[in-house]
């Protein structure tokens, strides 16, 4: 299987902070990877840079074979790399259906400036699917409610289905499961998964809780000190002794603070 | 529904030029101006549902004005219907220069450099003595394709210019606010973030928004120094742009109609109010404004909307 993503030597620095460093990482398609380590560990970083949020500051990130390195987000977004944040970005003012209209109608008539001018963003194609979106992730309750009024757990659930709406091979989805009560978490978790899976997407997951990670990614790498120190399947990473000791396990430590000094 | 609401409104203006020649002269003049300058406020209102609040509409307005003028001065040329496409172009072209300075720029950022734009057209003009300075100078009698009627068919075939002019905006802009970019205002408004990474340019959404509403300001200049027949530097005055604020705020956000329907009942007001209280108009005006602004928050174009529309709004769970 070829990768979809390929990231080579990549580092990024502000001024003498390091946040990533010799990040190598190949990903296969369809793949689901989920992506632990501590705050400040370089997670956010390493996804900021492959969504052109963030220029990094040496090596290389390949999307299906293209070179994307430090291209403007915009133009990434429109090759096939979609993203989920932390903190859901929606449109608050308008109901769900029209914040999942709107993302389907530039994901299904994405085009020139001519063509937004011109394409009436009610479409049939960009309607039905914006109805199939919202019946897949399981938010059709709240077609009508605006957004603003949404509960924690819809918001993400919007937020990622936007992000789906225009047919992205790869999605990062940051921290996914942050904000949501722990009894929802694996429920939330559990309609964007089959979701995801159901339309092919390759998923990057940030996530803290163990319990989700092991549970849901087919392969995790862990970050510490902006680097990768492990790489593999749930069960190797997450039972390897650095990773338990400086990320999920007993030993806490001020990561933070490490990688000031680095 | 959208189609209804394009059957509504040419019905409306069909209505409007059927009726025109029963009414009073000063009436026909009054509506003229009054839809004259709805052009400007409908360009507002595309602005407005970005979130941006322009107060330098004055500039395209002055220059449509000066279009017009100039070319009956300058070149002897007075078609009515080429100047104001022209002045439409032209009015439009400078709002995509000027974009490339302020579709960057929100809030008050945006409204003061947009209005420092038109104070600095201001300037030149009062300087210009060439031009009349601050006393301005007189529009040449416009011809519509040789015909050059008087008096009251005159004011007759400027008013149904205007109402021709109004349609085509109105169409225009109805399909806009249709379209993915017209959609995309609300969404800009709320979060610019999420937009771009759905992939769009919030900057080329925006910049798109001040040509139309350039264009749209340099229709009504144009086609209100045909009506008044005189152009002076005071089009580009800051208090005009104001002017254009006020009736948009009276008017509301809700609908292409909000613009027209708040630039009549805005112009009448002014009238009865400059008729009746000579002394204290100004106060009349702010009055009907703070009014509106506490019982009707969506503005006066929202009672169109409300009688064929019941609201709809889904209650939270």
């Amino acid at each position: 299987m070829t990768d979809i993503l390929s990231v080579r030597d990549l580092e990024k620095t502000f001024g003498s902070l390091v946040a990533a460093r010799d990040i190598t990482v190949h990903i296969p398609a369809q793949q689901t990877i989920g992506v632990i380590g501590a705050n400040g560990a370089g997670k956010t970083t390493f996804v900021n840079m492959i969504t052109g949020h963030l220029r990094p500051s040496k090596g290389s990130i390949w999307f299906e074979g293209e070179e994307i390195t430090g291209r403007p987000s915009r133009e990434i977004t429109r090759l096939g790399i979609s993203r989920s944040f932390q903190v859901a970005q929606i449109f608050p003012s308008l109901s769900v259906f029209e914040n999942m209209c709107t993302a389907a109608a530039i994901g299904r008539h994405s085009g020139g400036f001519f063509k937004n001018v011109f394409t009436p963003v009610h479409s049939a194609q960009a309607v039905a699917d914006a109805e199939a979106a919202v019946e897949l992730f399981q938010i059709a309750r709240y077609r009508d409610v605006r957004a603003f009024a949404l509960p924690q757990g819809v918001r993400k659930l919007l937020d990622i289905a936007m992000a789906v709406a225009g047919h992205p091979r790869l999605l990062l989805l940051d921290e996914p499961t942050s904000g949501i009560s722990i009894e929802e978490k694996f429920d939330v978790m559990q309609v964007v998964m089959s979701a995801l899976k159901s339309r092919k997407i390759t998923v990057l997951f940030v996530e803290h809780d163990m319990e989700i990670v092991d549970r849901f990614a087919d392969r995790v790498l862990a970050f510490y000190d902006g680097t990768v120190i492990a790489d593999g399947a749930p069960a190797q990473t997450l039972g390897d002794p650095k990773v338990q000791e400086l990320i999920s396990g007993t030993k806490i430590r001020d990561t933070a603070g490490r990688a000031a000094h680095a | 529904m959208a189609n209804r609401s394009t059957i509504i409104g040419a019905a409306v203006f069909l209505l409007a030029a059927v009726l025109a020649p029963l009414l009073p002269d000063w009436v026909v003049s009054l509506m003229a101006i009054a839809f004259a300058n709805a052009l400007v406020v409908l360009g507002l209102i595309v602005l407005w549902r970005a979130g941006l609040v322009s107060f330098g509409q004055a500039l395209y307005y002055c220059i449509g004005a000066y279009i017009v003028a100039l070319s009956g001065r300058w070149i002897n040329f007075t078609d009515g219907v080429v100047l104001v496409l022209l002045a439409g172009l032209f009015s439009g072209f400078t709002a995509f220069l000027v974009g490339f300075l302020i579709a960057r720029y929100r809030e008050i950022f945006f409204a003061m450099l947009s209005l420092a734009l038109s104070m600095i057209l201001y300037g030149v003009l009062v300087k210009t003595e060439s031009l009349g300075s601050t006393d301005g100078f007189s529009v040449a009698t416009p011809t519509f394709a040789g015909y050059a009627p008087h008096g009251e068919m005159l004011n007759l075939a400027l008013y149904w210019l205007t109402l021709a002019a109004c349609a085509a905006s109105a169409l225009a802009v109805g399909i806009y606010f249709r379209s993915i970019a017209g959609a995309l205002a609300a969404p800009v408004r709320d979060n610019e973030i999420r937009v771009e990474f759905l992939g769009v340019s919030v900057t080329n959404v925006i910049h798109t928004k001040l040509v139309i509403a350039g264009t749209l300001a340099g229709l009504g200049g144009a086609l209100a120094a045909l009506i008044i027949g005189h152009v002076d530097p005071n089009m580009a005055y800051w208090t005009t742009s104001g002017g254009f604020v006020f009736v948009a705020i009276l008017a509301g956000a809700g609908s292409v109609a909000a613009a027209f329907v708040g630039s009549l009942v805005f112009e009448a007001i002014r009238s009865f109010a400059v008729a009746m209280l000579p002394e204290f108009w100004q106060m009349m005006l702010g009055s009907v404004l703070l009014l509106t602004i506490l019982f009707v928050p969506d503005g006066l174009g929202s009672l169109a909307t409300r009688l064929r529309r019941k609201p709809r709004e889904v209650q939270p769970q």
